[in-house]
């Protein structure tokens, strides 16, 4: 891959909407005006100061922002207790956007896309989710703004979380159960293309990670990198000098990419965590970099999960917002030149995570941040004492508290009960 | 042969001062061997083109029959390289109706573009149709295929407005699909009074090349009263019903008087 010079990584994409050779626009010829549409109406906000500032005072006053930047102290010294030779281990700090109103930070772009989509004149928003944070999120702007919902939502991802699907009922948005295929994310997103191809007058496709057609994954990208922005500010404030390393988990990769933009020209580690579900070789898993091979999907060209004929595969992770066989294309770029790093961590290491962190810290994580947590010690002990990690808490676990006691109810001899 | 033929099929459609009818199936649907009786059959059943969809697990711009069919086509074993298969036994007994592949790009890209145009081009394929591959992102695709002499199919839809169009049309060959309804296939039918003017449009843009039309067809009426502006009516979803309703022969059943319907539409 074509790594580009020094301090033009956040140049990208392209005007073609190209990260390298990633990214583009492979949707269907109905839909192509209207991501052109799109791509007019967001630049033309971007560089509008009167947009800007009523999104910046929605994210104050109505998301919560800034998030705070806050040092885990006692999973630091967990992690030091653990190192081989003790006590050489990073601090590890925990952007907090769990504590965004809906409870993660999929709202930080659902505040962005719905002030763009109100300025087009749309009177309907249509969106895809997995965990139902997305969903949450859109239903929650779609409420405060008076304007249609409609979600699609994989039928197994209906069942298992149902507190999600509840709270979008409740904030008047339409949840439409998707069956075919394995009726996941991927599932929920090609429904939603359908809808959008069918109503091309009056929609919006609200994406909810930073993936699809150009310019969904740099608009996604710049809503979600107040998250770094923040980050950097409160890192330079608190410790005098930027983190060592960045770590986020990755399911179409808004939080990571969110955290990392801001520091792509510092020397700065960026490390993404892809969910290994039941392991990299049991073939049940989400980790399309680390497991699978480029190809098109849902409107880009990036790392997916597929067989030798082309066949998308269906991706498993416990958590419903890793499950997805695919990547935003701007990290399937930051893996190639080498720019960031991705590592994995599965169902069972996420789960050992997930409670490590509610009773050292007194927080419940989501399972998505759970997988960054699994990994999170190890990269503090290679950083090593003296130096600072930022792990992007993206989203709080009350979602995911079935889906645990089911997990380790099914698991009696679990490791992470016996742990702690 | 590839875009040559595509291109005698339409002359002689002309010469009769007729629209073209094109029959959609999707390989493998519901399995090989039922799938090439389809395939065999359809040319004497009077299409003019035979439109062979490969499946795909995200058929994004299908709606129920055509995702269905791709599923149970999946579930048979198909794949892009069995369905070059499928036409290369078809091409055994029949060289003059052209066939066209329809599908995503994804199993396209997998099996290399120019492996693929040089093994479609060998089985006898005459051009391809790729949903999900506008024309921004086309040119490498285009540029594999045309030395094998392989039309890469355009597509136009009401949302195509005049300032895009020529961009739409711009190293067209074979002929020029128009969606006619904004939706996915098998759903929503156009306003024939609409197409005309459509294809009108196209046709000026693309230098005169036929323009086919589809989406939502299902009828012989609505055949015919596509079949008075535009060179070819397409028809694939309410095919692929009855074929998995009623079997090949019902499915050859409808596509004669579909072709019929086609035939006499501007007598
Ligand atoms: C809390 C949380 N984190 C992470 C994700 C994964 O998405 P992304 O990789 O786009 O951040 C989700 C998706 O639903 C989520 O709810």
């Amino acid at each position: 891959m074509n790594a580009p010079a020094a301090n033009t990584w956040s140049a990208y994409p392209d005007a073609r909407g190209r990260f390298g050779d990633y990214g583009g626009r492979y949707v269907a010829e109905t839909l192509m005006p209207l991501v052109l549409e799109l791509d007019g109406a967001y630049r033309a906000a971007k560089g509008d100061p009167a947009f800007q500032a009523e999104l910046d005072d929605f994210l104050t006053h109505y998301v919560g922002r800034p998030s705070p930047l806050y040092f885990a102290e006692r999973l630091t010294a967990h992690h030091a207790g653990n190192g081989a030779k003790g006590g050489g281990c990073a601090r590890i700090w925990f952007k907090r956007d769990e504590l965004n109103h809906t409870g993660a930070h999929k709202i930080n772009n659902c505040m962005g896309q719905i002030l763009l989509a109100r300025r087009m004149g749309r009177t309907r928003i249509i969106a895809e989710t997995g965990a139902g944070q997305h969903g949450v999120a859109t239903a929650t702007v779609c409420a405060r703004f008076g304007l249609p919902c409609v979600i699609y939502m994989g039928a197994t991802d209906v069942e298992r979380q149902k507190p999600n699907v509840f709270r979008m009922r409740l904030l008047g948005a339409e949840i439409v159960p998707v069956t075919s295929g394995r009726g996941t994310l991927k599932d929920a997103m090609n429904e939603a293309m359908r809808d959008w191809v069918t109503n091309v007058e009056d929609t919006y496709y609200l994406i909810g990670t930073a993936a699809g057609p150009h310019p969904y994954p740099a608009m996604v990208r710049d809503f979600q990198a107040v998250i770094g922005r923040e980050a950097r500010a409160q890192m330079l404030e608190r410790a005098g000098k930027l983190p060592d390393a960045c770590v986020a988990s990755i399911g179409g990769g808004s939080n990571a990419i969110g955290l990392f933009h801001p520091f792509l020209e510092d020397d700065v580690r960026l490390i993404g965590i892809e969910a290994a579900g039941h392991g990299l070789t049991s073939g049940q898993h989400a980790a399309s970099m680390t497991g699978g091979r480029p190809g098109v999907l849902h409107g880009n060209k990036t790392y997916l999960l597929q067989d030798d004929d082309g066949q998308i595969l269906d991706a498993h992770s416990i958590s419903a917002g890793l499950d997805y066989p695919g990547i935003g294309p701007e990290h399937a770029w930051l893996k190639d030149s080498g720019r960031a790093e991705y590592r994995t961590a599965t169902d069972m290491e996420a789960l050992a995570a997930f409670q490590e962190c509610a009773r050292l810290e007194g927080i419940i994580p989501a399972l998505e941040p759970a997988h960054a947590l699994a990994r999170v010690g190890e990269i503090a002990r290679e950083v090593g004492r003296g130096g600072d990690v930022v792990l992007n808490m993206c989203g709080r676990g009350d979602k995911d508290i079935y889906t645990v006691a089911d997990a380790l109810a099914g698991h009696a001899d679990h490791p992470a009960e016996t742990k702690l | 042969m590839s875009v040559a033929r595509l291109d005698a099929r339409f002359a002689l459609c002309r010469a009769e001062d007729r629209a073209a009818f094109v029959a959609y199936l999707m390989a493998g649907d519901p399995d090989a061997g039922r799938s090439l009786a389809l395939l065999r059959g359809l040319s004497a059943a009077g299409a003019d083109v035979i439109e062979l969809g490969f499946p795909f697990s995200d058929p994004m711009a299908e709606g129920p029959p055509i995702q269905r069919a791709s599923l149970r086509a999946l579930e048979a074993g198909t794949t892009l390289a069995s369905t070059l298969e499928l036409v290369r036994r078809f091409r055994a007994g029949e060289r003059d109706t052209p066939l066209i592949l329809m599908g995503y790009l994804n199993p396209v890209l997998s099996y290399g573009y120019d492996r693929f145009s040089s093994d479609a081009a060998e089985a006898g394929v005459d051009g391809l149709l790729v949903v999900d591959c506008p024309p921004e992102e086309a040119d490498d695709l285009a540029d594999a295929l045309d030395p094998h002499g392989l039309a890469l199919v355009r597509l136009a839809a009401p949302t195509t407005d005049a300032a895009r169009l020529p961009a739409v049309v711009r190293r067209a060959s074979g002929f020029v699909y128009y969606v006619s309804v904004a939706g996915v296939t098998g759903v929503k039918s156009a306003a024939a009074e609409t197409v005309a003017p459509a294809v009108e449009r196209i046709r000026a843009a693309a230098g005169g090349l036929p323009v086919a039309v589809g989406f939502g067809i299902r009828t012989p009426e609505q055949a015919a009263a596509v079949a008075q502006a535009a060179d070819a009516v397409v028809v694939g979803s309410a095919l692929v019903d009855t074929l998995a309703k009623h079997g090949v022969e019902a499915a050859l059943g409808q596509a004669s008087a579909l072709a019929q319907a086609v035939r006499n539409a501007r007598r």
